[in-house]
């Protein structure tokens, strides 16, 4: 399946290649920079690239191309999607994937490739198997390591790979037994000229940390399990009892995992809360222009909005802004023509504004397009879809957990036209 | 049971987290996990400690690791030269080895060449440090295929890890040695997967599964041996094994679509427990499968559908014609048999609609298409809530997804309509992004839903991103030739478009405009005339051509301004591209055929320049339009139609999406994105006309029966789901591992939740099953009659009415008969009193033939009824098969085993099954006169009917790749009462399979199958104690086999322990010094290897039994009934 694999970075070196089945010419990602060349930014380069005898398959991730080379025919996104695994399993292993942290960590990404796939077919993916069989670097270990030339390599053998729960490795140990599950809800918006809303939906997420002794059996249960509309799942999850008994069955895996993710119905309302006043004009004879943004909160159910983050993307012919924020800072880089105001908390005695002129090119025509605006924000302990989570419980051990659940309401792809 | 608490922001943490400040009131421990200590601080604390502890006791390491390690922690940017690496590679220092290793393991990543140290890293593969053991074989993996001689240097290390008792050194030992791509070392490659394939452990098997294709790939006359490996892995019931012997068969036999019959209903039902990889490849290849083995469920669909259409669209024309037709659709249904959906049909899809809430998008993907694929059509529409969702994931997963959904909108528009604002376009979209769903919101339009999407597209076309406006423009052009409503709307649209300031929108929405006037040219003289005037300015050349064109098709609207276009356009012609440069000779001929007054000087003024353009397709054009309108001398015949050849009406050009037919390729797949055939792709079959046999699945029928009895037995204390898994036959006797004991235990307590439901499933499945059957009058396959006599069974015992369904599995319960065999002895020890009270005294002695009609008791006759000497061979075979279901230690009826010399006697067709024809077998032990390879078995026809039974003869075998049968000459006639016995030779090529064929009489066609017991595989052969030895001597390492046995009391004499030995296996006893050894020698039928057997027999009882033979599976399984034989 997945002949081989190189990453590149953004400046078109390749700075790893890994092999799985007979070697692959490096010469072959000329194809790749052809293509990455055509296309004028990184996430324009097709993610499936035909060349005459491989085909290439990239992701583009932490500004790193990871491009894997395949010569027969296979599901695209089966390939796309175990990239992906590879990139959040090296961010899982080193905190961040980047360039300089793969390079100073090569073997140990050698290694984690090497049991990732055999053959190119995907071998141990889970991310508690790969960290038993190659324990992820920590500082400590890397100067242990370093003076008495132990290694990284896990020196007991990865029972989980065997057993029935293949995301939970055996023999959990902890002196504090905790569990906590933070609800994360992101409303996806589309807000037109005027402030109406043309769509807007709620995605939303569990995610947990568990850290729980032995072999915990647990059951989560909502008190309005039928606002979720459409939900995936960890696959520690007992499909069926959700199916029946609209309850959340699972063994969990060993740290942090995503449990569920879900859609809120599109029957239901969303609130949207906040709302943008915005003036933004260029005048066709004149090189100035006017720009005005004021952030308020709407529906809010009582609660700040917080980091709240504005962003646009300004129009070719902006040379230059000069505004004045009442809080918060902006910036404004001249070669992206990006716009970033950090806000922060919004007041609502008193509501957070830029102003200021915008300077276009001499002599260039006015921009036919107002910018549209994107919008960061977050609300804390507050799930807006009103999903609660009744009780948890936990059957198969004797001792009692800390149990925490968390919500947050955070902006998706929140986007205002003007 | 606690309240759940709601925490407050800070949450007094237990443990360091409340340390970390207010900062991480808002981190959560999830987002955030940086924020506390790292999770395996703490854990790892005090082996880190013991590790500083023991270094500072042993000082010698550090003093010599001191010039090493500072520059190590550099080094992986700078390679030191390779002597060095070899140096420190050559040390017997383990530090500085995994040093250099980690240096050489850079300089691949890095692709530099590492080749040259080849020798000295080789070396070190037997080294004990396990990273450097590892970092080795990354190594050797990487340029054994380069140095392939010195790679033969390692390979009996890994020969050794193959013998490990642990087995995941196995399975690393496995994995490594078949991924070095060395064509010398295929033949042990070959052995060590068969090997695998049939090992406890179920790592083990998958690995050798992963190792199938890698020596496929290097060396394809392997193929039918792999074959038969696959075969045998198919058959495998755990999960761990089934996605990788899947993506084998994939990769070595797609086009086997008959292995999978007998595997197809546990696919399915252990589907949602399979790893996701696994998941999406057996998804794929089970949609190919059911192509070609159910019948389309929407070829009816199809024919009702029509009628509909027909009646909204063309109701003028019904008016006309439409009685006649609609009447004779209407005789056209009837003829029609209602379709009726294949219980496995409806299996496959009811069990992959759960995988559409997997976290994976290419598992959520692959059962999409598939319910494109196969689903009727009411229940497709499920899949688009999973595929809009997948739109929220990666930019390249919405690629791929988007990719496919624009495909499916077109066929199934009405299945993602109520997601139609799912697919709006943001600003920050990648733009490939915005234009598939552009496509799919084109796609998407209708009448109704037309405003919405038009006024969208009036947001998008202000968009900075200019080749996004000019897909919107084209989507624009679509929309308005697809629906003729907005039509007026859509081209006012554009044509204010024209007046854009940036010139690729405008030249976009000319040639969109073009089209579309195409369409009705008449009412838009304005429009041409707007065009004509933006010649001057636009530069575009597909739009000036463009233009141009529509000047020309319609000079008759616009008489007066097409000449001074043609005028201008002559002005510059020498500076035009060429594409507007034939458009402007088009222009000038069709000027000088409608209004050759005005125009005649300036064509041939255009012509003239034509002639001698550079590029010989305008040369040509010109030479080719003077001759057609100049009429010359010698009277051209063409000049006379010019004027049909030029002015001919055109039609309209359809706006097409470029997703149009793109669904013949199967979805989800390469092929499909790059609407292009890629290698190795896999053609989706189109339905079969007529469905073939659907009891070629019903292999597991007999096992269900098993699972449900065992479920009986064992209902309280096991789920009945983890249960069935560890029930596999030979492969599955992990359960005697005590490792996967464990682990089975935890699994049955865990998996409780889905073990239950599946278990209801099944019996969801039954009941469906029965309902159909009764309420659809039509044939109501075998299986379901055999599943609806299971539950009538397990509901009703005694009940009389089971007589009438004594016609049990004509045709499939024999061809299972191994199986069957199994589950009777089974049953009846499970079931002991209560079903032996109900079976007749006289059963036992003699078979009564008039009570089955009474009772259909014969699933649970014991063997020994036979009227035959107790089957001895059998049983051994049978009792290794009980071994894997932890049988092993209850009681086998003694009388079964008590030694026979030759073989047992064998059923090959039960009599009520044969409809009175009674069919045993026996391997006679005699070399079959024909061919020597062969195995004689003979073979015992009675007849218990009282018709006699005519013509009897083995029909079309169906034989496994290398097995040959030799028949036996027809039986002309078989008179009531009589019996008589006929040899046939098998050919089983030294393994283990199934011999199936065909038992036919005049009447009847019966499907049996002869497995042999591997003992009956030998010929013994006669030898010197010193041959025997010096033979022995040549078959050591992975040709020997040793297990070690307690014999019982009962068989410590000589004499037992050679009958039962000689019972068990066709060998002959070797004459040997020692009174406590026993030796045995033959050899396989067909390569005729060696087979050495070695018995080391203490007073005590204590035995050593060991196997020779380069045979490994044969020695392998030898062993094993060799040792169940004297253990009895």
């Amino acid at each position: 399946m997945i002949h081989s694999l190189f990453l590149i970075n953004s400046s078109g070196d390749i700075f790893l290649e890994k092999h799985w089945k007979s070697v692959v010419s490096r010469s072959v990602c000329d194809y790749f920079f052809e293509a990455q060349e055509r296309a004028t930014e990184a996430e324009n380069v097709p993610p499936v690239i035909p060349t005459p005898h491989h085909y290439l398959l990239s992701v583009y991730r932490h500004k790193i191309f990871f491009v894997a080379v395949i010569q027969t025919e296979v599901p695209p996104l089966f390939v796309i999607e175990f990239l992906h695994r590879v990139v959040d399993t090296f961010q899982d292993y080193f905190g961040v994937c980047s360039e300089p942290v793969i390079k100073d960590n090569v073997v140990v990404v050698y290694e984690v490739l090497e049991e990732m796939l055999d053959n190119g077919f995907p071998l141990a993916t889970e991310s508690n198997i790969l960290k038993e069989l190659i324990k992820p670097p920590t500082i400590l270990r890397t100067v242990v390591n370093t003076i008495t030339g132990s290694t990284n390599v896990g020196d007991q053998l990865p029972t989980g790979q065997l057993s029935v729960v293949p995301w939970r490795r055996t023999g959990v140990k902890y002196t504090n037994n905790e569990a906590y599950f933070d609800v994360v809800e992101e409303i996806d918006a589309i807000i037109d000229k005027s402030g109406s809303t043309i769509t807007a939906e709620i995605q939303g997420v569990i995610d947990a940390c568990v850290k729980l002794t032995g072999m915990p059996d647990l059951t989560l249960s909502f008190m309005n399990p039928r606002l979720l509309d459409d939900v995936s799942f960890h696959p520690c999850v007992r499909f069926k009892r959700w199916e029946s008994e609209r309850i959340l069955s699972f063994i969990p895996p060993d740290g942090n995992f995503r449990l569920l993710s879900y859609h809120v119905s599109a029957q239901n309302l969303v609130a949207i809360p906040v709302y943008v006043k915005h003036n933004i004009s260029f005048r066709d004879s004149s090189s100035l222009g006017r720009f005005e943004i004021t952030v308020g909160p709407k529906q809010t159910m009582g609660k700040t909005i917080e980091g709240v983050i504005v962003t646009s993307q300004m129009p070719k012919g902006v040379l230059n802004m000069s505004l004045s924020p009442s809080q918060g800072t902006h910036t404004f880089d001249p070669v992206t023509k990006m716009l970033s105001w950090d806000v922060g908390k919004i007041n609502p005695q008193k509501l957070p504004s830029l102003k200021g002129t915008v300077s276009l090119q001499a002599g260039a025509s006015r921009p036919d397009e107002n910018p549209t605006i994107n919008l960061q924000f977050k609300i804390q302990q507050l799930a807006i879809s009103g999903l609660k989570v009744n009780r948890l419980d936990m059957y198969g051990e004797k001792y009692k957990p800390f149990k925490g659940i968390k919500y947050m309401t955070k902006a998706g792809k929140f986007q205002v036209r003007t | 049971m606690q309240r759940f608490l709601q925490l407050p922001g800070a949450v007094v943490r237990p443990g360091g987290r409340g340390a970390c400040g207010a900062d991480q009131e808002a981190a959560s421990p999830v987002l955030a996990p940086e924020g506390g200590p790292p999770p395996w601080y703490q854990a790892l604390q005090p082996e880190e400690l013991r590790w500083l502890q023991a270094s500072e006791e042993d000082p010698t390491p550090e003093a010599s690791l001191e010039g090493a390690c500072p520059e190590a922690s550099q080094s992986q940017s700078q390679p030191l030269r390779h002597d060095d690496l070899k140096e420190m590679l050559d040390t017997n220092k383990d530090s500085l080895k995994l040093e250099a290793m980690k240096r050489i393991v850079a300089m691949i990543a890095r692709g530099k060449n590492a080749s040259d140290l080849f020798p000295a890293v080789v070396k070190n593969v037997a080294c004990k440090n396990i990273e450097v053991k590892k970092l080795v074989y990354v190594y050797l993996v990487r340029y054994a295929e380069e140095q392939q001689d010195l790679a033969l240097l390692s390979i009996s290390t890994f020969q050794r890890g193959l013998k490990d008792p642990n087995q995941l050194i196995r399975a690393s030992a496995l994995r490594v040695l078949s991924s070095i791509r060395v064509p010398i070392i295929v033949p042990i490659m070959m052995l060590a997967i068969k090997e695998a394939a049939s090992d406890m452990s179920p790592y083990v098997r998958k690995t050798a599964a992963h190792a199938i294709p890698k020596l496929y790939s290097l060396d394809s006359d392997q193929k039918d041996q792999l074959i038969e490996v696959i075969e045998k892995l198919l058959a495998d019931k755990t999960t761990l094994v089934a996605g990788s012997v899947v993506m084998a068969f994939e990769e070595v036999c797609p086009e086997r679509i008959d292995l999978i019959h007998k595997n197809y209903r546990k696919l399915c039902n252990l589907l949602i427990d399979v790893e996701e990889w696994g998941q999406v490849v057996i998804i794929s290849m089970l949609t190919r499968y059911a192509r070609t083995q159910f019948l389309s469920p929407t070829q009816n669909e199809s024919l009702l559908e029509e009628n509909p259409e027909k009646a909204f669209y063309g109701s003028e024309d019904d008016e006309a014609k439409g009685p006649g037709s609609e009447e004779a659709a209407a005789a056209a249904l009837p003829t029609r048999k209602p379709y009726v959906m294949d219980p496995d049909h409806r299996l496959l899809l009811r069990n992959t609609k759960p995988l559409l809430q997997s976290r994976s998008a290419a598992v959520v993907m692959a059962v999409a298409q598939l319910y494109f694929h196969l689903a009727p059509k009411a229940e497709v529409g499920v899949i688009a809530k999973a595929l809009v969702r997948l739109l929220r994931s990666h930019s390249e997963v919405q690629y791929v997804v988007l990719q496919n959904v624009a495909t499916m909108s077109i066929k199934r528009r009405g299945m993602f309509e109520p997601y139609l604002k799912s697919f709006y376009i943001r600003s920050t979209d990648p733009t490939q992004i915005k234009i598939l769903k552009l496509e799919v919101l084109t796609n998407l339009a209708n009448e109704t839903n037309i405003p919405t999407v038009l006024r969208e597209f009036q947001t998008y076309i202000r968009s900075m991103d200019k080749d996004f406006v000019a897909a919107t423009i084209q989507a624009i052009g679509r929309c308005a030739t697809n629906i003729g409503r907005v039509r007026d709307t859509c081209l006012n649209g554009l044509v204010q478009l024209l007046s854009n300031r940036d010139e690729l929108v405008v030249a976009e929405s000319v040639v969109v405009i073009k089209k579309l006037l195409q369409m009705q040219p008449a009412q838009h003289g304005e429009i041409i005339k707007h065009l004509a005037k933006l010649t001057d300015n636009i530069q575009v050349p597909m739009a000036r051509a463009s233009i141009l064109w529509l000047i020309g098709e319609y000079c008759e609207h616009v008489p007066r301004i097409a000449p001074d276009v043609l005028r201008k356009m002559a002005k510059s012609f020498t500076a035009e591209e060429d594409i507007v440069k034939l458009q402007v000779i088009n222009l000038a001929a069709k000027l000088y055929l409608t209004n050759s007054k005005q125009t005649k000087l300036l064509t041939q003024y255009v012509l003239s320049l034509a002639k001698y353009d550079q590029n010989y397709d305008i040369r040509d054009r010109a030479r080719f339009t003077r001759q057609l309108i100049v009429p010359s001398e010698q009277g051209g015949a063409l000049s006379r139609h010019a004027k049909k050849l030029f002015l001919a009406p055109k039609p309209a050009p359809v706006l097409e999406s470029s997703f149009k037919d793109r669904d013949h390729f199967q979805l989800g797949s390469l092929s499909h994105l790059l609407n292009a055939k890629a290698t190795g792709y896999q053609e989706l079959p189109d339905w079969p006309e007529e469905a073939p046999d659907p009891s070629v699945r019903n292999v597991e029928v007999p096992e269900w029966t098993k699972c449900s009895n065992r479920e009986k037995r064992k209902e309280k204390e096991k789920p009945f789901y983890s249960d069935s898994e560890g029930e596999s036959g030979p492969t599955e006797s992990a359960d005697s591992d005590p490792e996967s004991e464990s682990e089975s235990d935890s699994k049955s307590s865990s998996e409780s939740g889905s073990g239950e439901s599946s278990s209801e499933s099944d019996n969801e499945d039954q009941d469906e099953d029965e309902e159909k059957g009764r309420s659809s009058e039509s044939e109501q396959s075998e299986e379901e009659g055999e599943k609806k006599k299971m539950k009538k069974r397990k509901k009703v015992p005694e009940g009389q009415r089971e007589g009438s369904s004594s016609d049990e599995g004509s045709d499939s319960s024999s061809s299972s008969s191994e199986s069957e065999m199994t589950s009777d002895t089974e049953e009846e020890q499970v079931e002991p009193a209560s079903w032996r009270k109900k079976t007749p005294p006289s059963g036992k002695s003699a078979p009564a033939p008039k009570e089955i009609s009474l009772l259909d008791l014969e699933d649970f006759t014991p063997p020994s009824v036979q009227p035959v000497s107790p089957p001895m061979v059998v049983s051994t075979s049978l009792a290794a098969d009980l071994e894997g279901l932890t049988l092993t230690d209850s009681p086998l009826v003694p009388s079964l085993l008590s030694p026979v010399s030759g073989a047992g006697r064998q059923e090959l067709l039960h009599r009520v099954a044969g409809e009175g024809l009674a069919v045993d077998y026996t391997f006679s032990r005699q070399p079959f006169s024909g061919d020597p390879h062969m195995v004689s078995v003979h073979i015992h026809f009675s007849n218990s009917s009282d018709t006699p039974i005519k013509g009897l003869h083995v029909g079309t075998p169906k034989l496994p790749a290398g097995i040959s049968i030799q028949e036996f000459p027809e039986i002309e006639s078989l008179s009531p009462g009589e019996s008589t016995t006929a040899i046939m030779g098998i050919n089983f090529c030294d393994s283990t399979q199934a011999a199936n064929f065909q038992l036919c009489t005049q009447t009847r066609q019966f499907y049996v199958s002869i497995q042999p017991p591997v003992g009956e595989l030998m010929a013994p052969v006669f030898m010197s104690e010193n041959e025997f030895k010096k033979e022995q001597g040549k078959l050591t390492g992975m040709n020997e086999i040793t297990e070690k046995l307690t014999l019982p009391d009962a068989s410590r004499s000589d004499h037992v322990v050679v009958q039962k030995v000689t019972a068990t296996a066709n060998l002959g006893r070797v004459p040997c010094g020692t009174s406590d050894e026993y030796r045995f020698a033959g050899r396989t039928l067909t390569s005729g290897s060696l087979v050495l057997l070695t018995l080391d027999a203490r007073p005590t009882g204590a035995a050593q039994l060991t196997v020779n033979s380069e045979k490994m599976v044969i020695g392998t399984m030898l062993v094993k009934d060799v040792v169940q034989a004297l253990t009895q």
